[in-house]
């Protein structure tokens, strides 16, 4: 490596340019380096780049809500009640397809969130050696499958094979109103046609999409739980699960909530899995299992192309209200993680 | 270099590593050693075989396979004569639940509650990664063994759509303007994003201040972003707009919003584990910020900031919806990013399996295969590359690296025989020139150790 040797400051000069006071015999030094030129041109390039990126950001912010602002304006507070969606007639709003994005996201976190808790805890407390950085591989593999191939999967495979379950749900938890399945008047349905693309099959293939992302964030916290604490533990005569309960998952507590709003922003913005999945419907859905359901991001999906302007304004609204809920989503969960005790030292 | 004896008090991560790479595993004691180097000898210690302090005990894998067996039979059972349950699905779930309640018997038989507590919490604890990885496998052999019907036809890999009707068999077009088109958007993309994404990544790290906190802020806003969200910004902002028409162009800008911050945050990371002392040693020496930067943060960052990158790519690879509404459907090659639609591999799965056609879904199963494995060697090349963290050496560099200290060990012993023997010792020999240290990591790691 060259040494480059920096230019020293001229004594009695301070580096503002002012002469300093010549009365001392041993003039102040400043000690404030003056940068080389190419720190300058690096300092200034990485500045710049750090503004592009920031620009470009808050332009896709900027932009979508100064033109979802057109429809705001028209629509008001009824954007969020109301379910029909024609914004030709000027009546339109997304409390049917929220409705059902918050559905398909919960029935997901219900899937994701035992699944990724136990891999987890399988991966930092379990497995050891090889095994471990296998498993870590895998989650950092499927994280990388895209969704259009869950969608595949999801529309192929799962479909036929989750109505079975869904209908026995539908026949012995039919009392819980979540999991009834009725027609127009009220009778139970119990035909196959009645329960597919519903809610149900896409929460849990959104579910399945999710769970590396909470899994990663999850025993990134448990792995820092203290070895003196285990240590405790086991030498107080706890058992592995003892001391995971006592050691571990309270340590591990800010992570847990945090991947999983990580995990539930995700779902909530998922697109492409849900869109081949679902059969969209604008009315609100309380029956989970039951065919027909919708999410903003299908809603955009689906009309972007046949929109006209004013249309497009409208999606640009019911996106900005989606961004608006991952960003909330994201930030409380970043914040939890790092206020944390396992959250403390990593970042 | 020469070879003074400096003990390292510093507790960081490469002295540690260090430590482990040094086969004598002496540690110098500062103050023993004023004059000398003394290396404990191994010689003559017995080291015994090592002891299996985790292996399971013969009954409890005997509880594992009968409970297991239990549970499969009482799932026969029911399903096949007692109930009218059917359904592979229920068959599992029924087949585990019956499982975990004979091998929770079974334990108790023989220990008392918290035993059982913790092996069915540990059986659980298993079962949920087996049912992750399973489906995991799953996904992919389903995808690439539905795509075996179209992968065998060399024609589905160099013909377009153009010709080719949805009743043609698939004998006849191929997805080749699919695979150009995804190799030309997720070039465009990268060629915006890599420079940006690790730029803005260095700024964060190494210039910083208030604005870098803004920056990083920022960015992790944007990872919340929705990628049916960027698309239509795209498409609003870009398409109607400017272009009034969907292009390649289009949907790279989309991928680019997308994978900006993925980058960002992943070498960010990467960036921030390189350790202090290194740029710290830098700056001793007298070099300038941009100097450490070029020569010691971004080569020693450069296996992580490359798996950053490539799994950058991949996400960007595999995204469909921002494509969707940016890049339009074509069934032609276009090799012109700013003119015509130009479809992607995502997209075009997206597309064919729209149809109720057997052969579009076999199409659209062989496009999905050849996305998944593209997905796939681009992992694998990023685990190759960067499975480390900054400063972890590859198994060639340890060997490397272990040979240096070795010959190291040798130097000092004769040299201080030969000081004990004959006054002080003379200059450094040749053999203290690090061996082929070619990577700037493991020439620094060399200066911490010796």
């Amino acid at each position: 490596m060259s040494i480059t040797t920096l230019p020293s400051p001229r004594p009695g000069i301070s580096p503002d340019g002012v002469e300093a006071p010549a009365d001392q015999d041993a003039p102040r030094r400043s000690l404030d380096s003056r940068p080389s030129g190419s720190d300058t041109v690096f300092r200034s390039v990485a500045f710049g780049s750090g503004a592009i990126t920031v620009a470009i950001m808050l332009a896709v912010g900027v932009f979508l809500s100064i033109r979802a602002s057109d429809a705001l304006g028209v629509a008001g507070l009824s954007f969020l009640t109301e379910q029909e969606w024609s914004p030709e007639s000027k009546t339109f709003g997304i409390a049917s397809v929220l409705f059902g994005t918050i559905t398909i996201a919960l029935i997901a976190m219900c899937v994701a969130v035992p699944l990724a808790l136990g891999t987890a805890l399988l991966i930092s407390e379990v497995a050891v050696g090889r095994m471990r950085a296998t498993l870590v591989t895998l989650v950092d593999l499927m994280a990388a499958v895209p969704s259009v191939v869950f969608g595949l999967w999801g529309v192929f495979f799962l479909q036929a094979n989750v109505i079975p379950v869904a209908t026995w749900i539908s026949t012995y938890f039919g009392w819980i109103p979540f999991f009834r399945v009725t027609d127009a008047t009220g009778n139970a349905l119990t035909e196959a046609s009645a329960f597919t693309s519903s809610a149900f099959i896409a929460g849990i293939v959104v579910g399945l999409m999710v769970v590396p992302t909470q899994t990663s964030v999850m025993r990134e916290a448990f792995s820092q739980a203290p070895v003196g604490e285990r240590e405790a533990a086991f030498a107080l005569g706890s058992t592995r699960w003892g001391m995971i309960r006592a050691v571990v998952l309270p340590f591990g507590r800010g992570g847990i909530i945090g991947g999983t709003m990580l995990g539930l922003g995700r779902a909530l913005g998922e697109t492409i899995a849900v869109y081949m999945i679902i059969s969209p419907i604008f009315t609100i859905n309380w029956e989970v299992l039951k065919t027909g359901t919708n999410s903003v991001s299908a809603l955009i999906a689906l009309r972007y192309g046949e929109s006209s302007a004013f249309g497009l304004s409208a999606l640009m609204a019911a996106g900005l209200v989606l961004f608006l809920i991952t960003l909330v989503i994201n930030f409380s969960a970043s914040s939890i993680v790092a206020r944390s005790r396992s959250g403390a030292e990593s970042s | 270099m020469t070879l003074t004896m400096t003990p390292t008090v510093d507790a960081g991560g490469p002295a540690t590593d260090i430590r482990r790479a040094d086969p004598t595993g002496g540690e110098p004691d500062p103050r023993a050693s004023a004059q000398t180097t003394r290396i404990h000898s191994v010689e003559g210690v017995e080291v015994g075989p090592r002891r299996r302090v985790r292996s399971a005990r013969l009954d409890d894998r005997f509880n594992v396979l009968g409970a297991a067996a239990a549970g499969i039979a009482v799932a026969v059972l029911l399903f096949g004569w007692f109930t009218p349950l059917s359904g592979g699905v229920g068959w599992v779930l029924v087949a585990f639940v019956a499982f975990l309640g004979f091998y929770a018997l079974l334990v108790s038989l023989s220990s008392d509650w918290q035993e059982v507590k913790d092996r069915v919490m540990a059986v659980m604890l298993t079962s949920a990664g087996v049912i992750l990885f399973g489906s995991l496998v799953f996904v992919v052999a389903f995808t690439i063994t539905r795509g075996q019907e179209a992968l065998p036809h060399l024609n589905f890999f160099t013909q377009s759509m153009e010709l080719a009707g949805p009743l043609d068999g698939l004998d006849l077009g191929g997805i080749a303007h699919a695979i150009l088109g995804t190799l030309m958007q997720i070039t465009m993309a990268l060629i915006v994003t890599v420079p940006l994404g690790i730029v803005t990544a260095l700024f964060l790290n190494e210039v910083g201040g208030p604005f870098a906190r803004f920056v990083r802020t920022i960015s992790d806003a944007m990872t919340a972003l929705p990628s049916i969200v960027a698309g239509l910004f795209v498409y609003s902002a870009i398409i109607v707009l400017i272009t009034h028409q969907r292009s390649g162009f289009a949907a790279s800008m989309a991928i680019t919003v997308m994978m900006l911050p993925i980058v960002i945050r992943a070498s960010d990371i990467v960036l921030r584990l390189v350790p202090g002392n290194l740029r710290e040693a830098a700056y001793a020496l007298g070099s300038t910020r941009w100097r450490t930067v070029w020569h010691v943060v971004l080569p020693t960052a450069r296996p992580g900031l490359a798996t950053a990158v490539i799994l950058g790519t991949a996400r960007g690879i595999g995204e469909t919806s921002p494509v969707l509404l940016t890049s339009g459907v074509t069934a032609v090659v276009n090799l012109n990013p700013f003119e015509g639609p130009m479809i992607s591999l995502p997209l075009q799965v997206f597309d064919f399996v729209k149809s109720p056609e057997p052969t579009m879904i076999a199409r659209g199963f062989g496009a999905a295969a050849v996305l998944l494995l593209l997905v796939l060697a681009l992992f694998y090349i990023a685990r190759v590359i960067g499975g480390r963290g900054p400063g972890e050496l590859s198994r060639r560099q340890q060997l490397r690296v272990i040979a240096a200290s070795a010959r190291d060990h040798q130097r000092i012993t004769v040299r201080s025989a030969r000081g004990r023997a004959a006054g002080p010792p003379e200059s450094s020999s040749p053999l203290a020139s690090p061996p082929a240290a070619s990577s700037p990591s493991a020439s620094a790691q060399k200066e911490t150790s010796s």
